[in-house]
């Protein structure tokens, strides 16, 4: 064991901790006396500083990653150099949100320091996943993410919802992480190693000696437990309440961070699948297979992983686009329409994992697609924070006459919404064809253009419910028309934020190569 | 001349930071942005006349998918972007009395017109969808805002199939792109991929109808009166006149441009229908003959004239289908002539009759006497609707009879068909005529007096020239066709060529 | 073709002359009239500068050629001959006495004054245009204003008159239009000359029939249909009657004076050059039609009682003889005599059109002044013995209606006795039943002197009053225009007869 490889290869996550830390001994120990708005902007400042060294902490650490003997613990540079700084940056940007929620009367929280270290430590916990190459690490952080998570849910102790949600999320939370262990289990058992390459290989041998049934049950285990992470049907039910539940920037940091940090993992198992063909291109005989060069993006195999693991990540991402958008329409409150949405948008993802290429394509669509959406959401749930502080509530009708009471505000909404709603020259609009032409790409048969016009199909569905959110801001006559007042902090982000979306989105490319220089040219 | 895009999207966004509580800023903003869009596309259409294509920009958007930011512009596009020019002039003009939250008005409406604008002069696949897309949004404000009857229905509706169908456009595109390579998005470069025959086959359909559904080609069309009718004027205008032909202009671009080969004949026919091409000629026929029929019964002014475009377009996508020279040429030529004539119709109907009397129904409409009490807009009326019927010496009779002979050279039961389109067409107009208009009834005593009480509102100078705009436009055109078809024969010639492949 | 062109394009001045007077007379309000006077008195001087300045032998003249739509066959083409410019001298002294009589229009002068001159512009367009679209275009053009004019200032029964007015029209320009759609399809062209010339070789008939089959029969039902009703034929003349008595008494003047002679000149310009051989074929049943026009149009004259009513079923018959000498002459002949007999016919049928047109809206104008004489009346009972209150009136009115009976002296004897000395050896059985309606013509126009003129003088007619100085100032030249065409009518016939000739050397039946 290389500790100090260990350490360097943590270093962005030991930031964080540090970071964490230093926001609980600074609240706790110098500011007890002082006012909740500061010492929200202390800790809030501390994590941001956190997350700024973190990410330096990224670029500074090399692409190495890092190994105990053999196998691959930890991966760097690519795609969990790129979910990294992601999440970092998703990070600062929640904390930049909470400076807000600081006055007296308005803040859900008087415990501002816990706060602040909880997130960053779950953030921690989605750093670890991004990079996880062997099962247990990847337990291990996805553990400390969720639990992070569930606490950030409880956060408001005087709502009623926030606790039922936090309970909600909890108990589904730990039965899908028995699920996953379940199915983790399994696969130790079949392949003999926790290391997600060898895993791959050992199953492909054991169901060559006939174990398939088992594979699919541990495959299937295993599609639960990240499936309850990135809120894919039928493995959806927490995402209502806690998007409803949660306070606003804990919703924000759900929404975001914790999907990025999934779809990371997802890529991870993917990737693991699709090199196989060239590790045992490399380890040579004592297996029969048809040779196939190193770059095939189609490996041919009827047995093991790689045909059942597309599969079931077709399905659960057709009936997530399915029954997130159907049930959006119903909605009448904003952020169970944006819990549902979410579930539309991870069907998407899921689609492009799906059809996963051997190329970087599919990975760097995948990123950019839950990059860009988590940004989306953070200022999504950001703007319904303001109206929900200012009116009372999140229901439709709390946005009526947006446009009067603050035109800022809903300028912001209308840029977020059409992005989500994949309206052009947004970033929306790009996320999704970057990743449905990266999906034609990698397979052009008939399945893939069937699924990819089902995805914009509802897609077009999808305009409808965000239009009905637009059109009480912007069309239907307002009951109450006194100006809403947001933190002139919050209001700027979120103008950054959707002046990020349109920059962005009309020149796709700036976000496009920066992503792409974290892959070594293939 | 691409700077009318960036100018019409300059334009809205200024228009959206101006004083709501000052409407004539933004009105006179609007009028200068909008004469300043018309004069670069007059200029251009002047500079490129003779030429053929004509590139103005070429940079790479997103090198690693080869998309490229290309604006290009040939006869076609030249003669759409003229017509849009003047669409939107008037309809600033037309929009001279919108009190309600002005700025935002104009910024919408000037959203639209870049789109539209960006559109017609795209040279790359997925910058013209992008384009496509960004019209779709305004439209739906403008019309839910401003508009009057069930306008948050009609908003939502033309949203919604003008997203279908630009998502059945986007299905296509993707498609296209990953079967040529992914190489390039270019429409030059996608046109000359040598697409196999049996995508084409799919893809045509699939492509074409997305496009028409904003064409507004039976049976896809009905969004088309609801949404006129529920738009406040400027936007009926442009809707029928502009953003219908964007519908048009993408049937003729992107679907007969590159997947030429979806119409061959399928090799086995079915009631004498034996490829796309008898299949979406024939669905344009029944477009023409049933708005027509229908425009004939109604009761509601607007919803005649939302009809009578449904009608009109017909004629587009059928001289599209006839895939000879005077065949396309007529449809280009009435996709101009039907816009300023809509305009012009809507502009009348809508503005002039509706803002004053508030009322659309022909039964309320009679007793009011208008041919006295708006003159202008009773003769104003028949000289758009006898440019509208078709008669020689407007625009819209050159490019009817074009359209007809090139339907005759296909297929002789189009044009037949298509015939009795027209004078149906005659028919309504007429009727509308009469009852609008020209009733027979006398007024009595009692109604005399209370009309000279009431005296309509007087007819401002931008209702003038708006009128004046447009009028002048489908009479030079009627008189001197050379004039646009210059532009269209060569143009429409290399496309009809290039997709020989 | 034949023809030469000279530098200043007077035929198009003359067409927009009229519609630059419009615009003028639609702003113009209580000048209107002025306005449209001067423009009618300019038109009529280009007229006559234009009949003047014919060729000799009878060609086109006045030639204009300019490309216009290449690809659909259209083209600028204006000429005259004889025929043509007769025509447009018509409609230019029409037109001037109908503004003339037409003073009394208080409602809306502008508008109406603006309309007749648009009708005007229509006529000289169509008179003059050698290319179908032109030709169409302005046919198409001088409906509108007809209609308005009849709508907006007619009787009481205007609205269902005037819509079967367009109706009716519209229909007959839609068989037209789709007659020479299908001939442009089949030949490319829709020059009237060239297509007289295919029609003429044959080879207009060989195409049709190559790209469209065996439909040219159909295709001269089509544009005879189209012709048919504006002239009109019998029984295509329904909307006739209707239109005539509700339109206010000027339009009617210019409705019959010159609108009507659009139609027949229509059959001599287009129908018989292109159609020849197929009206050849259909010679019989035509010939019965024109025949039943014009005995049916003298009947029924004699059986009405309202003054505008019997002279617009007396148009009728009038135009029936022409109409009979139009389809007289539609027979492949052999022999001088024999052609000698269609020049006479087409002479009769060309001066006939325009004695009809002055005589028929001297009629109508008298008609008007009785009318406003005497408070809108206008049935043939209501008057008597008006000579004696007004005798100058009488005699000038007297003058009209023989002529219109065809006496010996004035204009229409002339031309009635070309006719039937045209058609006797062509089509003698014709010849004799219309021979009928030269009868009863008598009787209905000797009636209403009587009626009208004679008698004795009812009570609240005995201060009828007689013409003023302005209003005879203004009949005097109609009427010296009449006696000059009856005594010398080598006048017009020596201009009109080398166009006969030439017309006739190019058709082929």
């Amino acid at each position: 064991m290389n500790y100090a490889a260990l350490f360097r290869a943590t270093l962005p996550e030991t930031a964080l901790e540090i970071a964490a830390l230093l926001v609980l001994v600074v609240d706790l120990g110098f500011l007890r006396k002082v006012a909740l708005q500061i010492r929200t902007a202390v800790a809030a400042v501390i994590g941001i500083a956190g997350c700024i060294a973190a990410v330096w902490a990224v670029y500074a650490a090399g692409w190495t990653g890092f190994s105990a003997g053999s196998d691959l613990l930890l991966a760097a540079g690519g795609s969990a150099a790129v979910a990294q700084v992601a999440i970092l940056v998703l990070t600062a940007v929640t904390l930049l949100q909470v400076v807000d929620s600081g006055s007296a009367e308005s803040s859900f929280t008087r415990n501002a320091g816990e706060y602040v270290s909880v997130v960053l430590m779950a953030a921690a916990g989605g750093l670890i996943i991004s990079a996880a190459q062997d099962l247990l690490v990847i337990f291990v952080g996805l553990e400390l993410l969720s639990l992070g998570l569930y606490i950030l849910t409880a956060f408001n102790k005087q709502s009623g919802k926030s606790a039922e949600a936090a309970i909600k999320y909890y108990l589904f939370g730990a039965m899908s992480a028995a699920f996953l262990l379940f199915g983790f289990s399994y696969l130790y058992g079949l392949s003999g190693s926790t290391s997600l390459p060898e895993i791959v290989l050992g199953t492909y041998l054991a169901s060559a000696r006939g174990g398939t049934p088992l594979l699919l049950i541990a495959l299937v285990m295993i599609a639960a437990g990240l499936g309850f992470k990135i809120a894919a049907f039928p493995f959806h039910l927490w995402a209502p309440d806690t998007y409803e539940g949660a306070p606003a920037p804990a919703a924000a940091f759900i929404a975001s961070v914790s999907k990025v940090a999934s779809f990371a993992l997802l890529i991870s198992i993917s990737y693991a699948i699709l090199r196989w063909p060239a590790m045992l291109h490399l380890k040579g005989g004592g297996v029969t297979f048809t040779a196939s060069p190193a770059g095939t993006p189609q490996p041919p195999a009827t047995v093991g992983f790689v045909p059942t693991w597309p599969m079931i990540l077709m399905d659960l991402s057709v009936l997530s686009m399915i029954f997130g958008n159907l049930a959006a329409l119903a909605q009448s409150s904003v952020r169970r329409l944006l819990a549902y949405s979410a579930i539309a948008h991870a069907g998407y993802i899921l689609l492009g994992l799906a059809f996963f290429s051997w190329t970087n394509v599919s990975a760097q669509a995948i990123l950019y697609y839950s990059v860009t959406y988590g940004l989306t959401a953070i200022g999504a749930f950001g703007v319904v924070g303001v109206v929900e502080h200012a009116t009372g509530s999140d229901k439709l009708d709390a946005f009526l006459g947006l446009h009067k009471r603050n035109p800022l505000l809903a300028a912001v909404l209308l840029v977020l919404f059409l992005s989500l709603a994949g309206i052009p020259p947004l970033i929306g609009f790009w996320a999704k064809f970057n990743l449905f032409a990266a999906v034609l790409r990698t397979s052009g048969g008939a399945l893939p253009f069937t699924l990819v016009a089902l995805a914009i199909a509802f897609s077009a569905v999808s305009l409808y419910y965000y239009l009905q959110v637009l059109k009480r801001a912007y069309v239907m006559p307002s009951t109450d028309e006194s100006p809403i007042r947001a933190h002139p902090a919050t209001l700027g982000v979120l103008i950054a934020i959707a002046a990020a979306v349109v920059v962005f989105g009309c020149f796709p490319a700036l976000l496009q190569n920066w992503i792409a220089g974290f892959y070594p040219s293939m | 001349m691409a700077w009318a895009i960036y100018i019409s999207f300059g334009g809205a966004l200024i228009s959206a930071l101006l004083p709501k509580a000052k409407p004539e800023v933004a009105r006179l903003w609007a009028l200068a942005v909008a004469v300043a869009g018309l004069a670069i596309a007059i200029a251009g259409f002047a500079a490129g006349m003779g030429q053929g294509r004509q590139v103005f920009v070429d940079a790479l958007w997103v090198p690693s998918m080869g998309v490229h930011y290309l604006l290009a512009a040939d006869g076609i596009s030249r003669v759409l972007v003229l017509l849009t020019g003047i669409a939107s002039v008037a309809g600033v003009l037309f929009s001279w009395n919108i009190e309600l939250r002005t700025n935002q008005f104009f910024a919408f409406y000037f959203a639209l017109i870049g789109g539209v604008y960006g559109v017609f002069l795209s040279g790359d696949l997925f910058l013209l969808f992008v384009f496509y897309e960004i019209a779709i949004v305004p439209k739906y404000f403008l019309i839910s805002i401003w508009g009057s009857t069930r306008r948050e229905y009609g908003a939502m509706k033309l949203a919604l199939y003008s997203f279908v169908g630009s998502a059945m456009v986007l299905i296509g595109l993707l498609a296209a792109y990953s079967t040529a390579g992914s190489h390039s998005t270019a429409l030059g470069d996608l046109a000359h991929a040598g697409l196999p025959v049996s995508f084409q086959m799919w893809c045509f359909p699939l492509v074409f109808v997305g496009f028409a559904i904003l064409a507004g080609m039976w049976p896809f069309h009905t969004w088309a009166p609801t949404g006129h009718v529920a738009a406040p004027t400027a936007a009926s205008m442009l809707l029928a006149g502009v953003v219908m032909k964007l519908g048009a202009y993408g049937c003729l671009r992107v679907g007969i441009g590159l997947f030429p080969h979806g119409l061959d004949p399928w090799g086995f026919s079915f009631i004498g229908i034996g490829s796309w091409r008898d299949v979406f000629a024939w669905l344009a026929v029944i477009g023409i003959v049933y708005g027509a029929l229908v425009a004939l019964a109604q009761t509601d002014f607007k919803f005649v004239i939302g009809y009578s475009s449904v009608s009109h377009m017909g004629f587009v996508l059928l001289g599209l289908m006839t895939l000879n020279q005077i065949g396309v040429d007529g449809a280009v030529l009435q996709m101009f002539s039907h816009g300023v004539i809509a305009g012009l119709l809507f502009a009348i109907v809508g503005r002039i009759v509706y803002d004053r009397t508030h009322t659309r129904q022909f039964a309320e409409l009679g007793p009011m006497h208008l041919s006295r009490r708006l003159p202008f807009a009773a003769w104003a009326f028949v000289f758009a609707g006898v440019a509208s019927m078709g008669l020689p010496g407007f625009s819209g009779f050159v490019a009817e009879l074009q359209v007809l002979v090139g339907a005759w050279q296909a297929n002789p039961w189009w044009a037949a068909v298509s015939g009795i389109g027209i004078i149906v067409g005659v028919a309504y107009i007429w009727r509308a005529l009469q009852k609008a208009f020209f009733t027979d009834s006398l007024p009595t005593p009692h109604e005399f007096e209370s009309e000279r009480e009431h005296k309509f509102a007087p007819i401002t100078w931008p209702e003038y020239a708006g009128v004046a705009l447009l009028g002048i436009s489908t009479l030079v055109v009627g008189v001197y066709p050379r004039i646009l078809l210059d532009s269209i024969e060569p143009a429409v010639k290399a496309l009809l060529a290039g997709g020989a492949q | 073709m034949n023809e030469f062109a000279t530098g200043f394009p007077i035929l198009t001045v003359l067409t927009v002359l009229p519609l630059i007077g419009a615009s003028i007379a639609f702003f113009a309000g209580k000048h209107a009239r002025g306005v449209a006077l001067v423009t009618s008195l300019g038109c009529l001087v280009l007229s006559l500068v234009i009949w003047i300045s014919l060729p000799a032998n009878g060609i086109l003249g006045l030639v204009e050629l300019h490309s216009w739509a290449p690809s659909l066959g259209i083209e600028y083409h204006l000429g005259v001959d004889g025929l043509g410019a007769l025509m447009l001298l018509l409609s230019a002294i029409v037109t001037l006495m109908s503004v003339d009589a037409s003073h009394r229009v208080h409602h809306m002068p502008g508008l109406f004054y603006g309309l007749i001159l648009i009708l005007e512009s229509g006529l000289f367009g169509s008179f003059t245009a050698l290319n179908f679209f032109h030709w169409f275009l302005f046919w198409e053009l001088s409906l509108i204003p007809a209609f308005f004019l009849i709508k907006l200032w007619g009787g009481p029964r205007r609205g269902p008159a005037a819509t079967q007015f367009f109706v009716y029209t519209m229909a007959g320009s839609v068989a037209l239009l789709i007659s020479f759609l299908a001939i442009f399809l089949s030949t490319g062209s829709m020059d009237f000359g060239d297509l007289t010339a295919m029609a003429a070789s044959g080879a207009l008939s060989q195409m049709v029939s190559a790209h469209l089959g065996a439909v040219m029969p159909w295709l001269a039902i089509g544009v005879l249909a189209g012709f048919a009703v504006k002239v009109p034929l019998v029984p295509f003349h329904t909307w006739l009657p209707a239109a005539y008595a509700e339109a206010p008494s000027p339009v009617t003047m210019l409705l019959t004076g010159a609108m009507s002679k659009m139609g027949v000149y229509g059959l001599l310009r287009i129908a018989l050059p292109i159609f020849g051989v197929q009206i050849a074929a259909m010679r019989t049943p035509l010939l019965v039609l024109a025949v039943i026009t014009v005995v049916m149009g003298a009947w029924a004259a004699a059986a009405q009682k309202d003054l505008k009513r019997i002279f617009a079923y007396s148009s009728v018959n009038h135009l029936g003889y022409c109409l009979l000498g139009i389809f007289a002459l539609a027979v492949p002949t052999y022999g001088a005599a024999a052609q000698a007999s269609q020049a006479a016919a087409l002479n009769g049928v060309i001066l006939q059109m325009f004695n009809h047109g002055i005589t028929a809206a001297a009629i109508f104008w008298f008609i008007a002044m009785i009318q406003f004489r005497t408070g809108g009346l206008r049935g043939i009972d209501d008057f008597g013995g008006l000579r004696k209150p007004a005798p100058v009136f009488a005699g000038l009115m007297g003058i009209v209606l023989f002529s219109s009976l065809g006496l010996p002296g004035l204009n229409s004897f002339v031309s009635e006795f070309l006719i039937f000395r045209g058609v006797f050896p062509l089509a003698w059985v014709a010849a004799t039943i219309s021979v009928l309606g030269l009868l009863v013509t008598a009787i209905v126009i000797l009636t209403v002197i009587q009626k009208v003129f004679t008698g004795p003088v009812p009570e609240h007619w005995a201060n009828f009053p007689d013409l003023h100085h302005s209003e005879r100032l203004a009949l005097a030249p109609v009427i010296a225009l009449m006696f000059v065409v009856g005594l010398a009518p080598r006048l017009i016939l020596d201009t009109i007869n080398p166009t006969v000739v030439n017309l006739l050397a190019h058709w082929r039946f």
